[in-house]
């Protein structure tokens, strides 16, 4: 019993991580129907900024996570602008391929800046473990749980009750007539890739700080995992992306606890081809008929 | 039917190569491929230092058949495909006599089809699995084998250390990792240990509480990680997370300075076999450890006294064929009898395999230390 609420805790930490990288993926989705492929690669930027700002600069864990969000907001913004706005009015199969050539060049960048090797996070919190009739739990796992729903609370709060969350809504059900009703969509999507880039970043550091190791590639798979976790909760909706992360962690985990270890990546693909065929929409999304 | 292609290619360039008249005068070029950059970058950088240092002593003393070696270093990340082009290169372009390569099993066996195919001895310093040498009679290796590297340990743990239930953790994506693991399991058993829990990962996974949770409730006295230093970091922090106490141990893929680093105390008492310990009294093995911290300001771990051992075996193959012939090679280099390496002495068997010792080391105070010497 004790080892299936510990698997369950793990299981839980992991879905917190891949929920904060599916909530940048949702929101972008939701705003251009774009699936942003780099943005797992953002996930990786965020990381390494937290990686020198905590270890060359020595600064503490908090402020380390805020440069690693500004950091990353930047950075998706320079991409927004030059990599995405220019086809913005293109087919949307030349936006998403845009995409996928945007995750490569900063793979391969962050390669030739910091080198293909993994390197270990610097460990600014250290670990306590409590131990609670024989249920591990650290305080990393907590801090990891609370800044993710903390994040996603104020996600949805800056989306749902502010003048600038109206805008980018507005934006998302109709550009054309947004425009007309002199909402600057420029700044608005620049906003929404910011915002989406600093959840990934948060996402980078806490992984860098849970697992203890960062390498340039490591957006891939969590990427492709948090985008099957937005999918799964309904790819647009803010509370669904974090649903379907904790479901996906907590399913990986139980499988390779009561399965095989061998399976486990296996899983996040079979859920998506099993939620594309049953429920296209997601967990949370409605189904809607596309207008001809 | 591109990959046959591609080899009938190989072939018909490489049986053209060997009609060609070799170059007699000029340098002798040795080819060799290691993962520099990537995630086992610590490996690929030791065995290039190794094999350049031993390459730069035989140029000092006049280099072999009246000529000088010249060594051509390939990068291949760890990754397969980057290390079947680095040799195809080598091999058609820049006509080596020999390959030195590669670190590991996996990758090593993706060049020796090639090397063997174009009948250019193949002499891998580090790759540890039964199945690189099966490849054909170009392939030869200057390190012990995972059938003997897996019992050494199974001995140790259940003899020395008298713990009697072990879990294994395996990476499934590495030959080496199954190899290790298979022959541990055999011999461990056969001693009458019990093996309470298997479990397995992917190389590069960053979670495996999963999988060591399952570990914990199966209550081992020792678990064996047979995996490369990236993995095992992490695995032996996550692990201490989850309070599990018991010594972990593993094979030479633990030797590297990384390991230290990323896990710090949680790698604590733990240990793992290797071929050779830097603190051995050794005269050759004094000398080369003194000379290679004077050359490059590090201690030497067992990858690059193995690849320094790998070249020297090569040139002193090539001195007794007195020629760059590569049959010839091949011959001198299989009845090599009683060479004298850092990492011990060398005879190969009649399936290119040295026999020779391992040593166990245990990591204490934060530093590898030797515990002692097992032979075969």
């Amino acid at each position: 019993m004790v080892d299936i609420l510990q698997q369950i805790i793990n299981g839980i930490s992991l879905g917190s991580i891949y929920a904060l990288i599916a909530l940048g993926y949702t929101m972008v989705y939701g705003i251009l129907r774009l699936i942003n492929f780099a943005h797992g690669d953002i996930f990786m930027v965020g990381a390494f900024i937290g990686y020198f700002a905590l270890g060359s600069w020595n600064l503490p864990f908090a402020l380390g996570l805020v440069i690693a969000m500004i950091g990353a907001s930047v950075v998706g913004m320079i991409i927004e602008r030059f990599a995405y706005r220019p086809l913005r009015t293109a087919p949307r199969i030349s936006l998403l391929i845009t995409a996928i050539g945007v995750s490569f060049l900063l793979e391969n960048l962050m390669v030739l800046i910091v080198g293909a090797s993994p390197r270990s996070f610097p460990q600014s919190i250290p670990v306590d473990i409590y131990n609670i009739g024989g249920l591990i739990l650290t305080n990393r796992q907590i801090i990891i749980l609370l800044i993710s729903i903390l994040l996603m609370i104020l996600l949805q709060f800056i989306v749902m009750r502010t003048k600038i969350g109206k805008a980018m809504r507005a934006v998302s059900q109709d550009k054309e007539m947004a425009l007309m009703l002199g909402i600057n969509i420029d700044s608005v999507i620049a906003f929404t890739f910011a915002l989406g880039s600093a959840l990934a970043a948060a996402g980078g550091v806490l992984v860098g700080l849970y697992f203890n190791k960062i390498e340039p590639y490591m957006g891939v798979m969590p990427g492709l995992k948090a985008f099957v976790a937005a999918v799964l909760g309904g790819i647009g909706i803010i509370p669904g992306a974090m649903l379907g992360g904790f479901i996906l962690g907590i399913a990986e985990i139980l499988v390779s606890a009561f399965i095989s270890s061998t399976v486990r990546d296996a899983v996040a693909f079979i859920i998506l081809i099993i939620i594309l065929l049953v429920r296209p929409s997601g967990l949370l999304g409605k189904y809607m008929r596309e207008k001809v | 039917m591109k990959r046959l292609a591609k080899l009938f290619l190989i072939s018909v360039v490489s049986i053209f190569l060997l009609v060609l008249p070799l170059q007699a005068a000029g340098t002798i070029k040795i080819g060799a491929i290691f993962p520099i950059t990537g995630p086992l970058a610590t490996f690929g950088t030791s065995c290039a230092n190794g094999a350049k240092m031993a390459i730069e002593e035989v140029n000092l003393r006049g280099g072999v058949l009246g000529s000088k070696i010249e060594l051509l270093v390939e990068d291949d990340q760890y990754k397969p495909e980057e290390a079947a082009n680095a040799a195809k290169k080598l091999i058609e372009r820049d006509k080596v006599v020999a390959l030195i390569a590669e670190v590991t099993s996996s990758v090593t066996l993706v060049v020796a089809p090639i090397a063997q195919q174009s009948k250019i001895v193949l002499l891998t310093p580090t790759a540890t699995n039964p199945k690189v040498t099966q490849v054909g009679d170009y392939i030869f290796r200057a390190c012990f084998i995972d059938d003997f590297q897996g019992e050494v340990m199974a001995n140790f743990v259940y003899k020395n250390l008298k713990l009697k239930t072990a879990a294994i953790l395996t990476a499934v994506t590495s030959d080496y990792s199954k190899g290790l693991a298979q022959f541990f399991k055999q011999k461990y058993t056969a001693l009458g240990g019990k093996i309470v829990a298997e479990e397995s990962y992917s190389e590069g996974d960053s979670d495996f509480r999963a999988q060591l949770t399952k570990i914990k409730a199966a209550k081992p006295e020792f678990v064996y990680v047979p995996g490369y230093y990236a993995d095992v970091g992490p695995i032996l922090l996550q692990a201490r997370e989850l309070g599990i106490t018991v010594p972990f141990g593993g094979g030479d893929g633990w030797d590297s300075p990384v390991l230290l680093q990323t896990a710090g105390k949680a790698a604590e008492g733990c240990f793992f076999s290797n071929h050779y310990s830097p603190d051995s009294k050794e005269l050759v093995v004094q000398t080369f450890v003194k000379n290679y911290q004077k050359k490059y300001g590090t201690t030497p771990d067992a990858l690059a006294a193995l690849a320094y051992d790998a070249a020297k075996l090569l040139v002193d193959a090539i001195n007794r064929a007195g020629s760059t012939d590569s049959s010839k090679i091949r011959d001198a280099l299989a009845a090599t009898k009683g060479f004298r390496g850092v990492t011990g002495v060398i005879t190969f068997d009649a399936n290119r395999n040295p026999i020779k010792s391992a040593v166990i080391i245990e990591i204490k105070g934060g530093k590898q230390v030797y515990r002692a010497t097992v032979k075969p």
